[in-house]
């Protein structure tokens, strides 16, 4: 039984609860109990080697592990009190709330403009959609870049163009979280710079938890670090902690670069 | 230059080389001297530059050939051969037909050639029933086939969970591909012409035509859903779409080159099908155009079929005539499906 890490969130009120998540993969457990609380307008890490499960917690936040062929998840994800895996939640509806940008850029093969309108477009947006685009590509510190191209595809923009592109289609739907998985590792570091300054910025109306391979990038960016070995949360706390005075052996290790 | 400069100073390390074991610990803080060797050797390098000939001679090819070297060659040679000819004998056969046909019939074909219907009298016969009943037969399949076939095919990709009864499905669509067209005819003469009566009309055939190309446009569909790539449905379920958003908005658009190409292939090869029309009883002799899908009806490759076994050799030239509409029609879906392929391949 693994310890549930209570950790001070400061004040800010839980986002996002995992209570003894567990998630299998056919024979194979991929997440082991985890039970954390995501603080609200906070970045949260999570780090640890490949294969740690860390991808999939992830993606246990916005259920999209559903689309996985015989994932199982057992434990409760709390949003508002309510349980995300509850028979009476659409998952559908949890993707809308809770947003995701990948590892690999991923914009649909459309103009710039049809990316970011594609998310209120299937939600049956009724206001004025140029605005929201516009606003959406603002957010996602875009649309200096982008707006006398909107109508081109958005497969001509750069690699790190294009993940800010996915960043805005996630905004757009206006989430209360944003789930980034190693939003930066296809980039190079001067894309790589612009991405974490946009997360520092959007966590004024965001909160957003992160995976990333990239110890500095955790230090420099996130607010709240959570440390997973072989599917088990180690360790979870604030990043100075995690990364300054680990109470946990295993975890000074990792981000020292011991191992991983 | 660069190669001159690159061996000599291969050569030079050579020589001053240590077995691993000799070496010592890597040492990575600069040093001066090292530096100044490394520039000394780089410019002696340069300066031997263009001055002398190649070191060694170059080894002279096949000067040291073996009789096995010889035989092995002399196999190689002949499998290119043999290889080329298999090549050579489709090319070949095509050029004969296609010859024999033009020599035959390409003098057949004029406007009373097309608006006229077959007549005992060769003069005076033409192909307007068969190529209305042909184009007829092709947009009742293309109806019927193309949304049941991308359907199946979205169901078996998109929404199947992964269990026998999916695979069962699956297998059995891949060996409906292989089923021999006459037995096709056997179910539709059985089903569409006799239980559900619709009779020996258009629609039984396109039925029956339909289930014969049916597994080709599903595999063909499938094949092409497959190849949108993960990322865009976790893009599009990632903005809260739903299966059939995601399916809809980004993974058939992407899919449809691919599904259409495999769509024009099937209806091409459903144009040129004779035996399974023969089977439900299709008129080889028709003096009107169909009116309605419930009209009974010929196509081109029983029109051919009428034609060439009758004993008149003027009725030969006009079944050429009669291929080499059909032909032309095929080469023309043939060239629209390369079309739309190369689009796609463009495009990703």
């Amino acid at each position: 039984m693994a310890t549930v890490h209570e950790i001070d969130t400061g004040g800010h009120a839980p986002a996002l609860e995992a209570r003894n998540l567990s998630v299998f993969y056919g024979e194979k457990q991929a997440v082991k109990d985890v039970s954390l609380v995501i603080p609200a307008h906070q970045v949260v890490a999570l780090i640890g080697p490949s294969g740690c499960g860390k991808s999939t917690l992830l993606r246990c936040f916005n259920r999209m592990n559903d689309l996985v062929i015989g994932a199982r998840i057992e434990g409760e994800v709390l949003f508002h009190g309510q349980n995300l895996y509850d028979s009476d939640v659409d998952p559908v509806e949890v993707r809308r709330r809770i947003g995701m940008v990948f590892q690999k850029p991923n914009p649909f093969p459309k103009s710039v403009y049809e990316n970011a309108a594609f998310g209120p477009r299937i939600q049956g947006f009724k206001g004025d959609l140029d605005d929201l685009v516009e606003e959406s590509l603002r957010a996602a510190a875009l649309w200096d870049e982008v707006s006398d191209r909107l109508s081109e595809s958005a497969y001509t923009l750069s690699g790190g163009q294009q993940q800010r592109l996915c960043i805005a289609r996630t905004l757009a739907v206006k989430p209360e979280i944003v789930l980034m998985d190693e939003p930066a590792s296809a980039l190079d570091p001067i894309a790589t710079q612009k991405i974490e300054d946009l997360i520092w910025e959007l966590k004024e109306r965001y909160t957003i938890v992160i995976v990333t391979h990239n110890m500095q990038q955790a230090a420099r960016i996130s607010d709240y670090a959570a440390f997973l070995y072989m599917g088990e949360l180690i360790e979870y706390g604030p990043t100075d902690t995690i990364f300054t005075n680990p109470k946990e052996e295993r975890t000074e290790s990792y981000v020292t670069g011991r191992f991983g | 230059m660069a190669e001159s400069v690159r061996s000599g100073g291969r050569s030079r390390r050579r020589s001053g080389e240590k077995s691993l074991d000799e070496r010592e610990p890597l040492d990575l803080r600069p040093r001066g001297p090292q530096h100044a060797e490394i520039t000394a050797l780089a410019r002696e390098a340069v300066d031997e530059t263009g001055a002398e000939e190649p070191r060694e001679p170059p080894i002279r090819l096949g000067a040291q050939t073996t009789l096995g070297e010889r035989r092995r060659r002399t196999l190689g040679l002949a499998f290119h051969v043999l290889c080329a000819g298999a090549a050579m004998v489709g090319v070949l056969s095509l050029v004969v037909l296609l010859g024999q046909v033009l020599h035959d019939g390409l003098g057949q074909i004029d406007r009373d050639f097309l608006t006229s219907f077959a007549s005992r009298i060769p003069e005076r016969a033409g192909i307007k029933a068969a190529l209305v009943g042909s184009l007829w037969m092709l947009a009742l399949t293309a109806v019927i086939a193309f949304p049941l076939s991308v359907g199946a095919a979205i169901y078996l990709e998109e929404y199947a969970p992964k269990s026998w009864i999916t695979t069962t499905i699956q297998t059995n669509i891949a060996n409906l591909a292989g089923v021999p067209s006459i037995v096709y005819g056997i179910l539709g003469l059985a089903l569409f012409v006799r239980a559900m009566g619709l009779g020996r009309s258009l629609l039984s055939g396109a039925l029956t035509l339909s289930l014969l190309i049916l597994p080709v446009i599903i595999l063909a569909s499938q094949e092409a859903i497959r190849a949108v790539p993960d990322s865009i449905r976790q893009a599009a379920y990632g903005l809260g779409a739903t299966r059939w958003q995601a399916v809809r908005l980004q993974v058939l658009p992407m899919a449809l080159p691919g599904i259409l190409t495999g769509t024009i292939l099937a209806l091409s090869r459903a144009v040129g099908e004779t035996a399974p029309l023969i089977m439900i009883g299709a008129l080889s002799f028709v003096a009107f155009t169909p009116q309605g899908p419930l009209d009974q009806f010929t196509v081109l490759p029983l029109q051919i079929f009428n034609w060439v076994s009758r004993p008149q050799e003027e009725f030969r030239q006009l079944a050429a005539g009669a291929i080499l509409v059909l032909l032309a029609m095929l080469l023309a879906m043939n060239g629209v499906a390369i079309f739309l392929r190369n689009r796609y391949q463009r495009r990703h």
